[in-house]
């Protein structure tokens, strides 16, 4: 049997990998060397507008990320994946309000909070299918949305401005926009090493299996719902941190934070940065930004741009950005 | 009572008006090779589909392994060994063939909520799912996508899938639909040894293969069984020669 192996060695798959693997690797690792030393470009230029640009671009590729694990690894299109960035955001302004400005507590919440509200929503729009599971997640979050702009004590329509940013340790070293960065950076390189084991094992296998063919994997004894919930909730937590860092970096929330278009946002950087790598989300979500940004200085009407050119993603470039560099998943 | 590790139990189904599935009642016996063969839109697949769990019966019971499994999902039938292959063939065509394999010994290995550590190279996973490789002629192929395969390597690697979940019955849909004639000759050589390990339901059109194969073969027209017993009684049966073979030989 080893022997056999051996002779086959190239075509032994677990064997065969680490050419291949090296390439796979470097992509994101020159993605997160170019994150780790972006704070040392502002010794030349406007270091605030910089850091808090690439800070932003940061938060958004890590909610990205999440629903790379829904949409590029489980085929669940989520439309209502900014619900979970939302609910990260109120749980640090609302207990911030109440003078609860403890990180740990906050973050905490946002998990909590994100969680339950994953697996009741999960449980109710995993029993449908193709664009029926789109519309239920898209109204779950709309629902969000009117109760955000209902909220009167906070805010409502026009949001809520935080007093501070989250203490840790009795600490308030987040006001510092370095280490308001470097906290993105490192929450953003956990859940990429969290989710890349995530999706190679043994779960994530059944999880990849389920979006090639469910009913073979029923088949083979897997029930796809469990699964399916399971990376639901994980990736709903993980957006909800993703809120608990935009609420701090912003040191704002609004209702606008849970709106569609910001679902659409999410799905628009996957297609852009490619699904099903991780890694493309954060490309898609650096390209994303920084294009909104430079088109944003010419005319207000950037939005016309951005349609053409995710059309003709789609139509030429379908692994995305990623794609054009052959890596794959 | 009988023993049977698999029994129909009168089950039925509908699609609408349409009386798919008519009141079967059939023992699968243990060791036996049970051929199920019938004209086109017989009811055949549907009566898999029922069986495995696929699809679920209006009425009547079915019986596996001692238990009443009738209201059982699919992937729970499969857990307790009534695996089936499908018709049109059924892989997870970006996964390569072994990975095909090793996700089903997987089903049946362990916990598949882990979520630390790479299962493509689990070498208890990969090393059984190879075997089964090799048993079928795939070793070779191992690390091509299923989705690149031939068609007849992915008949042979369905049932290499199959085998992986550890059946204790297995329920096979066509497995040489489409294959060429070398192909099919290898399947059934695959099947004439698997018959020794474990029962199983075969459905098929290849008339050849069924007579070579089956130790009993049942006819089903519009979704009732019209005979059951020996190739032999089945060849000879007027009944039978009228409402199936008969189309064959005309």
């Amino acid at each position: 049997m080893n022997n056999l192996l051996d002779l086959d060695a190239p075509a032994s798959p677990a064997l065969a990998t680490p050419p291949r693997a090296n390439r796979a690797y470097l992509l994101p690792l020159i993605v997160f060397v170019i994150f780790a030393l972006v704070p040392l470009s502002a010794l030349w230029g406007s270091q605030s507008f910089i850091l808090a640009l690439v800070t932003r671009i940061m938060i958004l590729a890590l909610a990205a990320m999440s629903l790379d694990l829904l949409i590029g690894y489980g085929a669940m299109i989520s439309f209502g994946h900014a619900a979970y960035v939302g609910l990260g955001a109120y749980s640090v302004a609302i207990l911030a309000s109440h003078g609860i400005t403890d990180g740990f507590i906050q973050l905490a919440v946002a998990l909590g909070v994100s969680l339950i509200f994953a697996l009741f929503t999960g449980a109710i729009s995993l029993r449908t299918k193709g664009v029926y599971f789109i519309m239920i997640t898209l109204a779950f979050g709309q629902m969000l949305f009117f109760l955000g702009t209902s909220l009167a004590a906070y805010g409502g329509d026009d949001g809520l401005t935080l007093a501070s940013r989250s203490m840790f340790f009795g600490s308030k070293f987040l006001k510092n926009d370095v280490a308001m960065y470097y906290v993105a950076f490192g929450v953003l390189l956990g859940a990429y090493l969290l989710l890349r084991a995530i999706v190679a094992s043994r779960f994530g296998r059944v999880l990849r299996g389920i979006r090639e063919n469910p009913v073979r994997m029923e088949a083979i004894g897997f029930a796809p719902y469990r699964y399916q919930l399971t990376a639901y909730v994980i990736a709903g937590m993980i957006a909800g941190v993703s809120g608990f860092l935009l609420a701090n970096q912003t040191e704002f929330v609004s209702p606008a934070y849970t709106a569609w278009q910001r679902s659409g946002d999410l799905i628009f950087v996957l297609v852009l940065g490619g699904l099903g790598s991780l890694h493309g989300a954060i490309i898609g979500a650096a390209v994303f930004s920084l294009l909104a940004d430079i088109l944003s200085h010419y005319t207000e009407n950037w939005a016309l741009i951005f349609g053409p050119i995710l059309i003709l993603v789609v139509l030429y470039a379908r692994g995305g950005i990623t794609g054009l560099f052959g890596s794959k998943s | 009572m009988s023993s049977a590790p698999l029994q129909l139990q009168n089950i039925c189904k509908n699609y609408g008006a349409l009386r798919v599935t008519d009141d079967v009642s059939l023992n699968i016996e243990a060791g036996e090779l049970h051929a199920i063969i019938g004209p086109n839109g017989a009811g055949k697949t549907t009566l898999i589909h029922q069986i495995s769990g696929h699809a679920q019966s209006d009425s009547g019971r079915i019986i596996f392994d001692g238990q009443d499994v009738s209201r059982l999902p699919m992937a729970e039938r499969a857990r307790m060994g009534l695996v089936r292959s499908f018709q049109i063939t059924s892989i997870l065509p970006r996964f390569s063939a072994l990975e095909n394999v090793a996700i089903a010994v997987q089903a049946r290995s362990g916990s598949s909520f882990s979520f630390f550590g790479n299962a493509s190279k689990e070498p208890a996973l990969n090393d059984t799912a190879m075997a089964l490789l090799s048993r079928f002629g795939l070793a070779a192929r191992a690390s091509v996508p299923a989705g690149q395969m031939s068609h007849g390597e992915k008949r042979q690697l369905e049932i290499a899938i199959a085998l992986a979940a550890k059946p204790k019955l297995l329920l096979l849909d066509e497995p040489l639909a489409g294959t060429s004639h070398d192909e099919s000759q290898r399947l059934i050589n695959t099947l004439q040894e698997l018959r020794k390990e474990l029962p199983i339901v075969l459905i098929e059109h290849d008339m050849d293969a069924v007579f070579a194969l089956a130790d009993r073969v049942s006819v089903l027209v519009y979704g009732r069984i019209i005979a059951s017993g020996s190739p032999q009684s089945i060849r000879d049966n007027a009944e039978v020669r009228a409402a199936y073979l008969g189309e064959e030989a005309a």
